[in-house]
């Protein structure tokens, strides 16, 4: 194939320009300013990642200024949430930042909310903090253009690169624009991965036209997980996955809702049905019930069990808080700043929420590490607060020397949101700075060898789509080849019936996880024979490649954790209790890159806070 | 509602090609419009709705669940610095929506920082980011724990 090849050497690496990506390309220029700041974004930065579409809350906000909140309290609360894991120490780190970030985000120009008694931010629930962000992402993405000295946009990173002069150490990253077919190879002294976490691993609900409507955007293809994967980083907590609770269709959200327009849930025949399972979900889980606030896992735990019973749909009772004008603004405006697909659904079903309390349902699941649930890679916290097994040298770097990652690629840290993973792209690229500094006389090799065997990896798609294509005489039905979306519909089909999806209502075992793992590994043979029409299908077919290699990782993790530690998000129908005993820890993975095998180990749970 | 293009308004200009985050929106070989290319990949995201000069992308509602007959059209204006929206129901009601998008000049007050003030050594080497610790508007500093108080385990 006659694509060229563009060379980038620079110091700082940031793959993906989401949130994350952002935040390590904005803060890196402070602390070098003679280092050369390269981003590689997959679409576009002005309009890229979760927040693409906008928020209207910032889910992360301590308000320390007016003593709301401390960082010991968001630590208590995501650990709670979580079911008592969490690594405490990035928790914890990425807490007493988020409200300078906050803060900057304001100066810049994004509207936040105002309480108009006492001038604060006008909070939605205790964490949340509401706000007109339409141009969130566009205002973040502005900050980062002017700290960088180069953006490459629709550069689809296929792999990161290694050093040949030293092992484990990374070296840059590859991949190819998808509007011209270029070959990029971008040589680094350090990495961030600010890549997307998971959607479309899990069959969603809708499988016609609307399959895009994931609760998760549909371009989070698992570059998070699979680029770190691929070069053996230890990756933690990906059995960890959520489901959400969301209006039925469009997925909008929930939680202003809840918290600020104070809407409640009933089943179909308009009970309360939550403190019906209390005595049931105490015998799975134990005191976990009795927290505050009540873990989301076990909500929806309710939510599952009452529909089983035939009692749903669950509805949220909507009409009464909706005869109030400023309420009903604020529910309506809620989904046109996040979820505008909300919206549509309910103008296309004449669904007013004043009138008609609207369905809820519970998701597919996700995998990501930026939302309510941490998965992600194994990553060291910072020297001051950390425990000795969870430091080694450099705040946010994995085990992988010189790669570092924020947002969705990092495990442990839940409920950091948009705020909290830009506040995590700051802190990695500190650090990163600083690795470069201390390592000022490495010299990155990357041989051509290497990148001659990426390059023929890379383009093999169009290679199979061409040669097999002139076997049939037309058509998406060959003996030869799968089209990305054959493939991405078989991996979720494999994830929903063995890994608990959907269609299992989120229920799995050792016998299922097993089976499922050797269906996972016939689909990566196959996907060695995927054929891409052009450059769109080929990113479709690497964007399938992550979400297949993040799927094993899942289904592994899965398997080792023998409890059913959040109910509501799956179970274990082997081992359908919590049990603190033995499974009180941080499940960890390595997928060793020669030999494709994976090992699965635990690490302590520490407690900073009581 | 993935999007779909009206041919009489698109001029084929490619905004919504540039800044299209699932890489769907696409420019038909024969008209030199833009088309979607994969309806099935869309998240209603707008971007592209919002990027239009023409006015000329809009969204129909995903056909496995929205009945026809319902709009949600957006205007964004960034030199006002607000976004208006219009919902219309299927059975003909209307909502309309205004909201601001920033509170100032576009872009303006992001700083440079390649132009402020150099950090020091010592703050490298600090636990500090950029514009702390006074961005935190506290006077007590970066808040920290000590190590002695982490408990392996269960207990908390």
């Amino acid at each position: 194939m006659g694509f060229k090849t563009v060379y980038e050497d620079c110091d700082i690496l940031v793959v993906g320009g989401g949130m994350g990506g952002c935040g390590a390309a904005f803060e890196a220029r402070h602390w070098a300013r003679d280092m050369k700041i390269v981003v590689a974004e997959k679409a576009n930065i002005d309009r890229s990642g979760a927040v693409a579409q906008g928020l209207y809350a910032i889910n992360c906000y301590m308000g320390m200024q007016w003593d709301e909140n401390q960082p010991e309290d968001h630590v208590r609360y995501a650990r709670n949430d979580l079911m008592g894991i969490v690594r405490e120490d990035l928790a914890y780190d990425m807490a007493r930042h988020v409200d300078s970030a906050v803060h900057k985000f304001e100066e810049w120009g994004l509207p936040l909310m105002r309480d108009p008694e006492t001038g604060h931010y006008q909070r939605e629930g205790k964490w949340q903090i509401m706000i007109h962000g339409e141009s969130y992402k566009p205002i973040v993405a502005e900050a980062a253009r002017k700290s960088v000295d180069k953006i490459y946009n629709r550069i689809m990173v296929t792999h990161l690169l290694m050093d040949e002069n030293q092992p484990n150490r990374v070296g840059g990253a590859i991949g190819f624009n998808v509007r011209t077919g270029g070959l990029h190879v971008f040589r680094a002294k350090a990495v961030i991965v600010g890549a997307g976490g998971a959607s479309h691993i899990f069959k969603p609900r809708s499988v016609g036209e609307g399959m895009g409507r994931t609760w998760y955007a549909p371009w989070s293809s698992a570059s998070a997980y699979a680029l770190p994967i691929m070069v053996g980083a230890k990756m933690t907590q990906m059995e960890n996955r959520i489901v959400l609770c969301r209006f039925k269709d469009g997925y909008g959200p929930v939680g202003a809702y809840f918290l600020h327009l104070k809407t409640y849930t009933q089943n179909a025949y308009g009970d309360e049905y939550e403190s019906k399972w209390y005595q049931h979900t105490k015998d799975m889980v134990g005191e976990y019930i009795d927290h505050h606030p009540t873990p989301t896992c076990l909500r929806n735990h309710a939510f599952l069990q009452e529909v089983a019973a035939g009692r749903g749909p669950i509805h949220m009772v909507t009409k009464e808080a909706f005869q109030d004008p400023h309420k009903e603004t604020v529910g309506w405006e809620n989904f046109l700043g996040m979820t505008v697909g909300q919206a549509v659904v309910w103008a296309s079903q004449n669904i007013d929420p004043k009138y008609i309390n609207p369905e809820l349902t519970t998701s597919e699941p996700y995998v990501m590490g930026s939302h309510a649930t941490c998965s992600g890679a194994w990553a060291s916290g910072p020297e001051d607060i950390s425990p000795d097994e969870y430091y080694w040298g450099y705040n946010r770097m994995m085990t992988v020397e010189g790669l570092f990652g924020a947002g969705d690629a990092l495990g442990g840290t839940a409920h950091a949101f948009s705020s909290g993973s830009f506040t995590e792209g700051r802190l990695a690229a500190k650090a990163a700075v600083k690795f470069i500094r201390d390592h000022a006389n490495d010299k990155i090799n990357v041989s051509d060898k290497q990148i001659e065997d990426r390059r023929k990896e890379i383009y093999k798609p169009l290679e199979n789509y061409q040669v097999g294509r002139n076997e049939i005489v037309g058509g998406t039905v060959s003996p030869s080849y799968i089209l990305p979306l054959h493939g991405l519909q078989r991996l979720e089909k494999i994830m929903d019936e063995y890994a608990g999806g959907i269609g299992v209502n989120y229920m799995t075992n050792e016998p299922l996880l097993k089976f499922g793992l050797e269906k996972l590994k016939i689909l990566q043979e196959d996907l060695e024979h995927i054929g891409a029409e052009d450059l769109h299908q080929l990113q479709r077919a690497w964007e399938l490649k992550h979400r297949a290699i993040a799927s094993e990782c899942v289904t592994q993790h899965t398997l080792f954790r023998k409890e059913t530690r959040w109910p509501g998000y799956y179970y274990r129908g082997d081992h359908l209790k919590l049990d603190d005993e033995n499974w009180h820890v941080l499940t960890l993975s390595r997928r060793d890159p020669e030999s494709g095998e994976w090992e699965m180990e635990k690490a302590p749970v520490y407690h900073i806070v009581d | 509602m993935p999007t779909f293009v009206y041919m009489t308004r698109c001029d084929g200009c490619g905004h919504c090609v540039d800044i299209c985050p699932s890489d769907i929106m696409h420019i038909d070989p024969t008209y030199r419009r833009a088309l979607n290319i994969e309806p099935n990949m869309c998240w209603e995201c707008y971007s592209c709705v919002k990027a239009c000069p023409q006015n000329a992308i809009d969204c129909r509602g995903y056909a496995d669940f929205a009945p026809l007959g319902h709009s949600v059209r957006v205007r964004r204006e960034e030199e006002k610095g607000t976004i208006s929206w219009r919902i219309k129901f299927r059975d003909g009601r209307v909502k309309d929506f205004v909201s601001p998008i920033t509170t100032q000049p576009w872009g303006e007050k992001i700083p440079r920082l390649a132009e402020m003030a150099r950090p020091s050594e010592e703050d490298l080497n600090s636990q500090l980011l950029w514009s702390e610790p006074d961005a935190l508007n506290i006077d007590t500093g970066l808040p920290v724990i000590s190590k002695n108080k982490f408990k392996q385990g269960v207990y908390y």
